[in-house]
């Protein structure tokens, strides 16, 4: 028996990027047309299983006709549209919001793209002066003293470790909402974090911002998965990189099924010397979409406890 | 079902069906990644109904929750079907062109009334109907379910009482309705597929059938035994009558995981010869004459595992196994030497082209097809087949040769639990899963899981009252078979005469001592779900909560 599952058609449309004729899926994205004419825009809260949110502005792309620049990630694409993603215009915005974002927070474990784009748009993280000194009782992000003339605030504070699982580190967080979104509706639907406060004050906070065994958190960790700045991380994969023993060239990525219920999750687990040191879930993978449950995810002591 | 082993739908049916029907499943914390493509469904509209004692986090999503009294589930899908047949919903041209036995059905279940669904189910008779005729009026509805619907001694019937819903309803064979039962281990499913049930080849082919067995017996060199053999709990009844007296296990604890351990274990002791190979000195294997160490199957080995929507899968080493445990096929591939037999030491892939050479329903899934295209969905029959996205299509086929044999209704009825209850063992005792935790604890005892909590008997207030004990206080909880004691925890979800526990901890509170291993003869798995149970109040023993938390009966 032959059973196929229904197949969409959609119609295509025609549009100029960066001067070039292409062609696009009707209701794709500006962000899909560009990749799939083999266009870089750089993203930082855009990913593929998650509702744009349009938050970090770093994506945006100049479209003949329009007052401001638009988010690439979310805006769709029409016929006749002319788009231009490397005008002195575009690369103006992505230079502000990158160095203002390197200013201001850790990058050090951002996706090497992150330190790419820096470079390739020219952003001068440090003429904004040094950073103002760290205020270790901080409780968040954004409850800071003014900071001296000639010095950059930041978000530095504690990384916060309340359990044996992952730490948060929002010294190192840009504020992407992407945590947010895979702990709501766009996967986990656990609403255990969102984004309080205003301003620089905006930060990633549980309610009313207890520790996180008195959250409705449950251990998904799906929010590790989406974080692009190493802001949420593993307790493995934190302590090794606090002794200096984190090493991705000594790791190898294995895809293997979920050893637990029968709903036959992927994971990519990351091993280095014999040892489990985080495990992932491929992203483009439809039982998945890249997120797992606290027994897939964390759920592997057992194997080095049974050697 | 209707011939095939497997759920009909994929996941993906799910987020684009119009109803959802959870019956006897908590996928939120049994299944949580499937709840996330039940959560787009429910995001883009459609309506969810939770059959379940519990009010459990999965039912909490639910427009509709019927609480339905343990082990009454055959009494409420008869009163189902009944007020489908009797509201003129049934879906006449499918029942006439891919069902027999309508009439049947029809006139066995006449008598479950809304009224009498009522009585023996708890269920209010205005939710029975409104269940029955959503469904049936839903453009495409799945009807999910787990160990709610098969651990009992009704098992098979359980299930047929549910897929008679589909055949009145044509809920099966079309993208968005299905028969969907979540597997609760990772390769449940594929141990099915690969034939390790007592009368099946590899791909479901009967042992009995001898057209089937010469071909095995010509690949083999062998001659297989024509006869069907023994499932789990007649294994048990052999050991009790002193017909088996050896034992191979792989990578199982029954010694915990049975219901009533305490007959389990005897058992197990009076055996001539005990052979266990698993990752864990378990309780089982300390009571071996051989132990095997085994690789962790999952992280250390070669090898495929199957899905809940028939998705074969491959496992890959992402680590050596530790000192001198070897993966299961190699163990095999020795003893079967030892024996006398000639494997040559097969790669994994190498027995799985055996398999493909075998089994049909297999034939096209070479490892490089498996790898490429993310798993494949069985039935997939030749190297160019995409593997199938849901069973059944063609009993809506309008060319009856193409629609093949029909799919028979099966009238069941309704029996109460074995383990009745009294006024000595008034409470229903229930168990399951939590989120964190996966059956005996044997692979999830050992990380740091923030949500763990010990083991405890979890009561609704009312019952807490009535008993006159506080949270955390130990109670003793007796069952006709064993008791125990355990501390005693608040839950909301639960009814009153209500009771829940894991096995999740047996080494605190072994919950099976209290079970009763009476079983289903057609399936063979045993009433975990229902236990008849009294519940004690220990005098003065709220202070000792962590202090020895188990005491068997003599």
């Amino acid at each position: 028996m032959t059973t196929i599952a229904p197949v969409a058609f959609r119609r295509t449309v025609e549009l100029t990027i960066d001067g070039r004729a292409v062609t696009a899926r009707e209701g794709a994205t500006v962000l899909e047309a560009c990749r799939a004419a083999g266009v870089e825009i750089p993203t930082l809260c855009y990913l593929e299983t998650l509702t744009p949110v349009n938050v970090c502005r770093v994506c945006v792309v100049e479209v003949e006709g329009g007052r401001a620049l638009v988010p690439a990630c979310s805006r769709p694409v029409a016929a006749g549209m002319v788009v231009r993603t490397d005008s002195d215009r575009v690369r103006t915005s992505r230079r502000m919001v990158l160095e203002l974002l390197a200013s201001s927070v850790d990058l050090s474990t951002a996706a090497g793209d992150v330190h790419r784009w820096i470079g390739e748009y020219g952003a001068r993280p440090e003429r904004h002066g040094p950073s103002a000194p760290a205020a270790p009782t901080r409780p968040h992000a954004g409850h800071h003293a003014e900071p001296e003339v000639g010095s950059a605030a930041t978000v530095v504070q504690p990384v916060k470790r309340d359990n044996n699982l992952y730490v948060r580190d929002y010294a190192k967080c840009i504020l992407c909402y992407k945590c947010v979104e895979a702990c709501g509706e766009d996967a986990q639907n656990t609403f255990a974090i969102a984004v309080a406060g205003r301003g620089f004050d905006a930060h990633i906070s549980t309610e009313l911002d207890v520790a996180l065994p008195e959250s409705a958190c449950v251990y998904c960790g799906n929010c590790i998965g989406v974080c692009p700045t190493g802001a949420l991380m593993f307790v493995t994969e934190h302590d090794l990189r606090a002794t200096g023993d984190w090493d991705e060239d000594r790791q190898a990525v294995t895809r293997t099924v979920c050893p637990y219920c029968g709903v036959g999750c992927n994971l990519e687990v990351h091993v280095q010397d014999d040892r489990i040191v985080k495990v992932t879930s491929p992203l483009d993978h439809d039982v998945t979409s890249g997120n797992l449950c606290v027994k897939g995810r964390f759920g592997f002591a057992y194997v080095e406890a049974s050697g | 079902m209707f011939g095939a082993g497997g759920g009909t739908s994929s996941y993906r049916e799910i987020e684009e069906t119009d109803l959802v029907v959870l019956w006897g499943s908590n996928a939120r914390e049994a299944h949580p990644i499937f709840f996330h493509h039940l959560l787009k469904g429910l995001r883009r509209g459609a309506r969810l109904f939770a059959v379940d004692p519990r009010r459990s986090p999965s039912a909490q999503w639910a427009d509709a929750w019927l609480g339905i009294d343990v082990g009454s589930d055959i009494a409420l899908a008869n009163a189902v079907g009944n007020e489908i047949i009797r509201s003129g919903l049934v879906n006449t041209e499918f029942i006439r062109r891919a069902t027999t036995g309508f009439e049947e059905y029809a006139a066995a279940i006449a008598p479950c009334t809304l009224e009498e669904g009522e009585r023996l189910t708890g269920v209010p008779a205005a939710l029975i109907a409104e269940l029955a005729h959503e469904y049936a009026r839903a453009p495409r509805a799945q009807l999910c379910w787990t160990l709610g619907i098969t651990e009992h001694h009704t098992a098979t019937d359980n299930v047929l009482a549910l897929c008679n819903l589909a055949l009145l309803t044509g809920h099966v064979g079309r993208y968005g309705s299905g028969l969907v039962p979540l597997r609760g281990q990772n390769n449940v499913q594929g141990g099915g597929d690969m034939g390790a049930l007592p009368n099946k080849f590899p791909g479901f082919q009967d042992v009995e059938d001898d057209a089937v067995r010469a071909r095995f017996d010509a690949r083999w060199g062998v001659r297989v035994p024509p006869r069907r053999g023994w499932h789990l709990s007649q294994m048990f009844e052999a050991m009790e009558k002193g017909e088996l007296r050896a034992l191979y296990v792989l990578g199982e604890n029954p010694a915990q995981s049975e219901a009533d351990t305490k007959r389990a274990v005897r058992l197990l002791e009076g055996l001539e010869h005990l052979v266990v190979q698993d990752i864990f000195l378990t309780r089982t294997a300390q009571l071996a004459d051989v132990v095997l160490p085994a690789a962790v199957a999952a992280f250390e080995t070669e090898g495929t595992v199957t899905s809940s929507e028939r998705r074969v899968q491959r496992l890959r080493p992402a680590l050596p196994p530790p000192g001198e445990a070897r993966d299961d096929l190699s163990i095999l591939a020795d003893l079967s030497e030892k024996l006398g037999a000639r494997w040559d030491r097969p790669s994994a892939e190498e027995v799985w082209d055996e398999c493909r050479a075998l089994s049909p329903m297999h034939a096209g899934m070479r490892y490089d097809r498996l790898e490429a295209l993310g798993g494949i969905q069985w039935p997939c029959p030749s190297e160019d087949h995409p593997g199938t996205v849901f069973l059944h299509g063609r009993l809506w086929d309008e060319d009856p040769e193409r629609r093949g044999s029909p799919a028979p209704f099966s009238p069941v009825e309704y029996e109460p639990p074995l383990d009745g209850l009294s006024e000595e063992f008034p409470v229903r005792l229930t168990t399951g899963r939590r989120l964190d935790s996966f059956n005996t604890g044997v692979q999830t005892g050992s990380y740091a899981s923030p949500l763990r909590r010990p083991e405890t008997i979890d009561l609704c207030p009312e019952d807490l009252e009535r008993l006159g004990v506080g949270e955390g206080e130990l109670v003793r909880v007796s069952s006709r078979r064993g008791a125990i004691t355990v501390p005693v925890r608040l839950d909301r979800s639960l009814r009153p005469g209500l009771a829940f526990m894991t096995m999740h901890f047996p080494d605190q509170a072994d919950t099976n001592v209290l079970t009763l291993d009476s079983w289903d003869p057609k399936s063979g798995t045993a009433e975990f779900k229902a236990t008849a149970i009294r519940i004690d109040p220990l005098p003065a023993a709220g202070d000792s909560l962590l202090a020895g938390t188990l005491e068997r009966a003599g």
